[in-house]
């Protein structure tokens, strides 16, 4: 039974041969003492996703190395969770053929993903959420930041992170859609960045 | 960098995200970042510090945080940029603090009063700002400061002010429903917003609202419908359109939202005919976007009450959805296909192929969305296929989580639709060593007392071959290296239940067996304690039935070994086996009664036959026996002990009175405790001077002497037995249903030789499951027939129930032909598996939508409970529930009125225990018999729960 809890609170087992240069594995490792709050932290997680019964869980923009370039939790989760959370999304969608889906099964819920060059947009869901929806909401999400910084590249992401926040607060508010019009986004933000 | 880059930021932060990025590995990029922290740390409690400058180390500390590490030391200059009357520093205050805090966090405290005063500010960016801080962190004690202004701004002139007021409305009621339900007209006033955005915000709480108790919202659905119109006629302003289409993102939500206000509700469902119909055909099929909407639709017509046109729209869909070369696509399809299956099953026939084409599908998720199809709609005509398929991908994966899911699934199929006994046991065995860790241990306990119990009904030579087939197949596997310990505890079971019933395998054929199963596993306790336990009863078997038996070898040194163990418990077996060893005959045919283990056990609670001898001792001048809460001072060893065994509470201090104390009885244990280690606890009241050697003496002569009917010695020693058998005995059943399952077994065997003939008559088919079974992996034609051809022959279906060759149906409770009679049995099986917690738990979160068929009955059924303490009305999920299920009935009545022979036969049984039941069941009764026809997966629907549940 303990070996299953373990298991189940780890979530995925690591598998070696997928680890990604940059990540030490000491960062992921799960302290064997801190698991019974890390389970009760899994409860309350759950629990809430079983109250919030269909919202976006988190958003991820990784590089293909894994490097986080923009981590938005719209759950309450624990730095360490995070952390993990982060690697093994980076795992699962990293070397996945682009054939297959842009749908992976992440724990009890699911990974939407989709690439653009070198960048990796992730969103968690719900299992049961409409998840063509949801890939493009992604795409939506790109042609905003495209249309932001004209001709959006990895590198403009990385400098202005802090923009990125700025437009992803107008969009997505609460782990719901909050604003599915370009223009309105657009707009908005021109406003802010009139005060700068 | 883009044309806009740099926004006057420092050099020196542009070079730390520069050297961040060219970071070689992770230590380089940790050394940086650790640098960065102590300079930070340093220059920000610099006094006076410009502006912008202490803006810039904000957004560094929210850089550093991003990269994962710690940068709560400043946290504090967060919340204080919060303050600032700047809009600019606000909005990265905000942005900070949202980023670094979560709800309950200490420094909240600190926010609230801040945003309480930008919320009432003139600059609607600063309300703006304000808002987007309340959706991530106020809680629900900070919820009635910032609430009555967060109303007011519902009717702010500008209209990103009232979406956002919208969107925090709705987090305060995730988060605390109560403190907003006096509010929630709020938002369907909302709803009739002019602008496009502030009604799109208002979807996502009415959807919850909804979700939550769908008759309140009925009278929205024309007001849904016709804004499901307007936006498919492109009446809202071109700028919500995506990829040509309009307002993709607000049609879906609304699409929800119909599919639960239509579910089971023919008038609201006839509203939104046409307007899905339009949808339809108008929808993209070229987009991305426009399948999402095609989908969604799918997703309500499967969900509301069904309508023929729609629904044969909807498989062409589907079709086109599964010839797509797009794995996307197909994944939508298969999934789309597994909600349309519930209403008609025959759908899934013509899309065999791509269907058998995604199974085989390198993609792992496309791969698992179809076994999910395949388990929603296996039968008895397709189990084994199904089955099989799934055991061999869960024997070729790693994931854990995935695997235990498969495991618990292929153990579910396998008990409810086995098409025989044999098969079944064949199949637990995989399951059990390729995932036996993984599994509930209660499967392990189902297993056992399937075995024991054979099928509840008189015949003998069946039960004993199902018996020793199970022993023939344990013994072959036993040897195996690294089987898991659940499995080896059940083969342990068996071998020693059953191992020499019937005389084919030798007494110390077993034991040898049984000690190598010890030998081999000495690691593991539990399987050891089992295995010495199995070793006793052979003895016990081999020396009741008059034939002289001495002790093995290995079975002498394993007792040696296990009489110094470490473990008390392997101890006591140890030295309970050799003290059973050296009585006689009569003695041990008491205790260790041939195949027993399904009997009840009186249990002398109050310990009478300890009457005589207490009084003796009184005489003798004894002291009489304090009760522990009236004694004051010391507490002796074996009171605690005693204490420990039945209570389970804690040395604390206790402040109300004592309860009148438990009596120590197996069968008042709560079922949870039950877990082998348990045995334990159970005997070691009555037992416990086998942990004192020189105790022993003057316990054991009572056995044999006190007279064997009063039920002293037997019980006192039956208790091992009784513990093993606890677990998967009389508790597990609801006590009801094992009452009725009794008097019904009769009319079962009545019913069978009924339907014997029938069988017989059926034409012998070549027994096509079977055949195209052996030749899965040659072709998939064959797999597709095997898998779909039993939607529509019933007479294969019945064949291949038959085909076991057993004249018996096998297990009453699980067959899948079974599934034709009443009920009343079913009800045990439903109830009896609960799926392990933490899978529980995951499933939970999972599966929160109102889509039955993807949930875990069993969640389903407990959600069904909690909603109806909190709510007696009849509630979100229960309607929803017997509606699609009546529905179900409904749309397939028409073979309700041509009944087959087989249906036929059924009947005589059906009425009695309709009788029995009391008539109100009967429907229930029949249109789960229907349900189950079509292949509905029988546990999630089952109507005699819910016809207790709501009266």
């Amino acid at each position: 039974m303990a070996a299953i809890r373990a298991e189940m609170v780890a979530g995925h087992p690591r598998s070696p041969g997928s680890y990604c240069g940059l990540v030490p594995s000491t960062r992921l490792q799960i302290q064997p003492n801190s698991t019974s709050t890390k389970h009760l932290q899994n409860l309350r997680c759950f629990l809430l996703c079983f109250i919030h019964a269909k919202m976006i869980r988190f958003i991820l923009l990784q590089n293909r190395q894994g490097k986080t370039r923009l981590a938005k939790y719209y759950i309450p989760l624990e730095e360490s969770e995070k952390h993990k959370v982060e690697y093994e999304v980076h795992r699962l969608v990293v070397n996945r053929d682009p054939k297959f889906t842009n749908f992976v099964e992440f724990r009890t819920h699911k990974v939407i993903y989709r690439r653009y060059a070198g960048l990796f947009f992730s969103l968690c869901v719900d299992m049961t959420d409409n998840e063509l929806a949801y890939l493009e909401c992604i795409h939506l999400f790109v042609e905003i930041l495209d249309h932001f910084f004209s001709n959006v590249c990895e590198l403009d992401l990385v400098f202005n992170f802090h923009k990125v926040y700025l437009i992803l607060d107008e969009f997505i508010l609460a782990g719901e859609l909050q604003e599915t019009s370009k223009r309105a986004i657009i707009e908005r933000m021109g406003e802010l960045e009139k005060q700068e | 960098m883009g044309s806009q880059g740099g926004f006057g930021q420092s050099k020196e932060f542009l070079d730390l995200v520069k050297s961040i990025g060219e970071a070689r590995s992770k230590s380089e990029e940790d050394r940086i970042v650790l640098r960065e922290i102590e300079t930070l740390k340093r220059r920000i409690n610099e006094p006076d510090i410009p502006k912008r400058k202490m803006k810039e180390y904000i957004i560094r500390l929210v850089y550093i945080e991003m990269l994962g590490h710690d940068a709560s030391f400043g946290y504090i200059h967060a919340v204080k940029m919060t303050h600032d009357d700047s809009l600019l520093l606000k909005r990265t205050g905000y942005l900070a603090v949202t980023l670094f805090l979560n709800e309950d966090h200490d420094l909240i405290i600190l926010i609230v009063n801040t945003i309480q005063k930008d919320l009432k500010s003139d600059n609607y960016l600063v309300v703006s700002a304000a808002l987007n801080a309340c959706c991530k962190l106020i809680n629900e004690e900070t919820i009635p400061a910032v609430i009555q202004q967060v109303v007011e701004l519902l009717g702010h002139p500008k209209e990103g002010v009232r979406k956002k007021a919208v969107m925090a409305l709705h987090s305060f009621h995730q988060r605390s429903p109560s403190s907003v339900n006096h509010l929630i007209s709020n938002f369907r006033k909302r709803l009739s917003d002019n602008d496009p955005g502030v009604m799109g915000a208002t979807l996502f709480p009415l959807y919850d609202l909804i979700t939550i108790d769908v008759n309140s919202y009925k009278d929205l659905v024309a007001s849904f419908v016709n804004i499901l119109k307007q936006v498919a006629e492109r009446r809202l302003p071109k700028t919500y359109d995506y990829h040509q289409t309009p307002a993709p993102f607000i049609q879906i939500k609304l699409l929800k939202i119909l599919s639960l206000l239509g579910s089971g509700d023919k008038k609201s469902s006839e509203q939104m005919y046409t307007v899905i119909g339009d949808i339809m055909r108008k929808s993209d099929t070229s987009s991305n976007i426009g399948n999402a909407i095609l989908y969604e639709c799918i997703c309500c017509i499967s969900s509301i009450q069904p309508s023929p046109k729609l629904l044969e729209t909807a498989a062409d869909a589907i079709a086109n959805f599964l010839k797509s070369d797009s794995h996307n696509l197909k994944y939508m399809g298969i999934d789309a296909l597994g909600r349309l299956i519930r209403i008609s099953p025959d759908i899934a026939e013509q899309h065999q192929l791509a269907v058998i084409d995604c199974l085989e599908d390198p993609d792992d998720t496309l791969k698992r969305k179809t076994f999910e199809l395949l388990y929603k709609m296996t039968k008895s005509s397709n189990v084994e296929v199904i089955v099989d398929r799934m055991i061999d991908y869960m024997i070729s994966i790693n994931d854990n989580h995935y695997k235990t899911e498969t495991a618990s699934r292929c153990v579910e199929l396998a008990e409810q639709f086995a098409p025989s006994n044999h098969w079944f046991i064949q199949t637990m065995n995989k399951v059990f060593q390729h995932a036996g860790d993984l599994v509930n241990p209660k499967v392990a306990h189902n297993l056992m007392r399937l075995i024991a119990e054979g099928f509840g009904e008189d015949d003998d030579t069946a039960d004993s071959q199902l018996r020793l087939s199970a022993v023939e197949s344990y013994l072959k596997i036993v040897d195996e290296p690294k089987l898991p310990s659940a499995f080896l505890q059940v083969i342990c079971w068996v071998l020693g239940e059953y191992g020499t019933a019937d005389g084919k395998y030798s007494a110390s054929y077993i034991s040898g067996k049984l000690c190598d199963v010890a030998e081999a596993h000495s690691s593991d306790d539990i399987v050891k304690g089992y295995a010495v336990t199995a070793l006793m009863k052979v003895y016990c078997f081999e020396k009741a039935a008059g034939r002289k038996m001495s002790l093995l070898p290995e079975c002498q040194s394993l007792l040696d070994e296990l009489s110094a163990s470490h473990s008390s418990d392997l101890q006591q077996r140890a030295y309970e086996f050799r003290a059973v060893l050296d009585l006689d005959v009569n003695a041990i045919e008491n205790i260790m009664p041939l195949d027993a283990s399904c009997e009840d056990i009186e249990i002398d609670k109050s310990l009478s036959f300890l009457n005589d001898y207490v009084q003796k001792s009184f005489e003798q001048g004894a002291e009489p026996y304090i009760p522990e809460n009236e004694r004051s001072g010391t507490l002796n060893i074996s009171s605690i002990r005693n204490h420990n065994s039945y209570e389970h509470s804690t040395h604390s201090l206790r402040f109300e009175a004592y309860d009148v104390p438990k009596p120590v009885v197996p069968t008042k244990l709560p079922p949870a405790v039950a877990y082998p280690t348990d045995l334990v606890p159970v005997t070691v009241n009555v037992t416990e001077p086998s942990y004192q050697p020189s105790s022993v003496q003057p316990t054991w002569p009572l056995v044999p002497v006190s007279d064997a009917g009063s039920g002293s010695g037997s019980t006192e020693l039956k208790l091992r037995l009784d513990g093993v058998q606890k677990k998967w005995g009389k508790p597990t059943y609801s006590s009801g249903a094992s009452s009725s399952t009794s008097n019904f077994e009769s009319h079962t065997t009545m019913d069978n030789g009924a339907r014997q003939p029938d069988t017989v008559m059926s034409k012998s088919l070549p027994r096509e499951s079977k055949q195209s079974h052996a030749e899965v992996s040659e072709e998939k034609q064959k797999l597709a027939a095997s898998l779909f051809g039993g939607a529509t022959s019933r007479s294969e279906r019945k064949q291949s129930g038959g085909a076991a060759g057993h004249s018996k149906v096998s297990r009453t409770t699980n067959h899948g032909e079974d599934k034709v009679r009443p009920a009343t049995v079913t009800v045990t099986t439903a109830v009896q598996p609960p799926p392990p917690d933490l899978l529980d738990l995951g499933e939970s979160a999972g599966d929160t939508s109102s889509y039955s068929s993807t949930v875990d009955p069993f969640q389903q059924l407990e959600g069904l409970l909690d909603l109806n303490q909190d709510n007696a009305a009849a509630t979100s999920n229960a309607p929803d529930l017997m509606s699609s299920l009546y529905s179900d009935a409904d749309t397939n009545g028409s073979l309700n009125q041509n009944p087959n022979p087989m249906n036929g036969s059924v009947n005589p049984s059906k009425k009695t225990a309709s009788l029995t039941k009391g008539p109100s069941l009967k429907d229930a009764l029949d249109k789960d018999a229907l349900v189950r026809q079509m292949g509905v997966n029988p546990t999630s629907q089952n109507p005699n729960l819910f016809s207790d549940l709501l009266g």
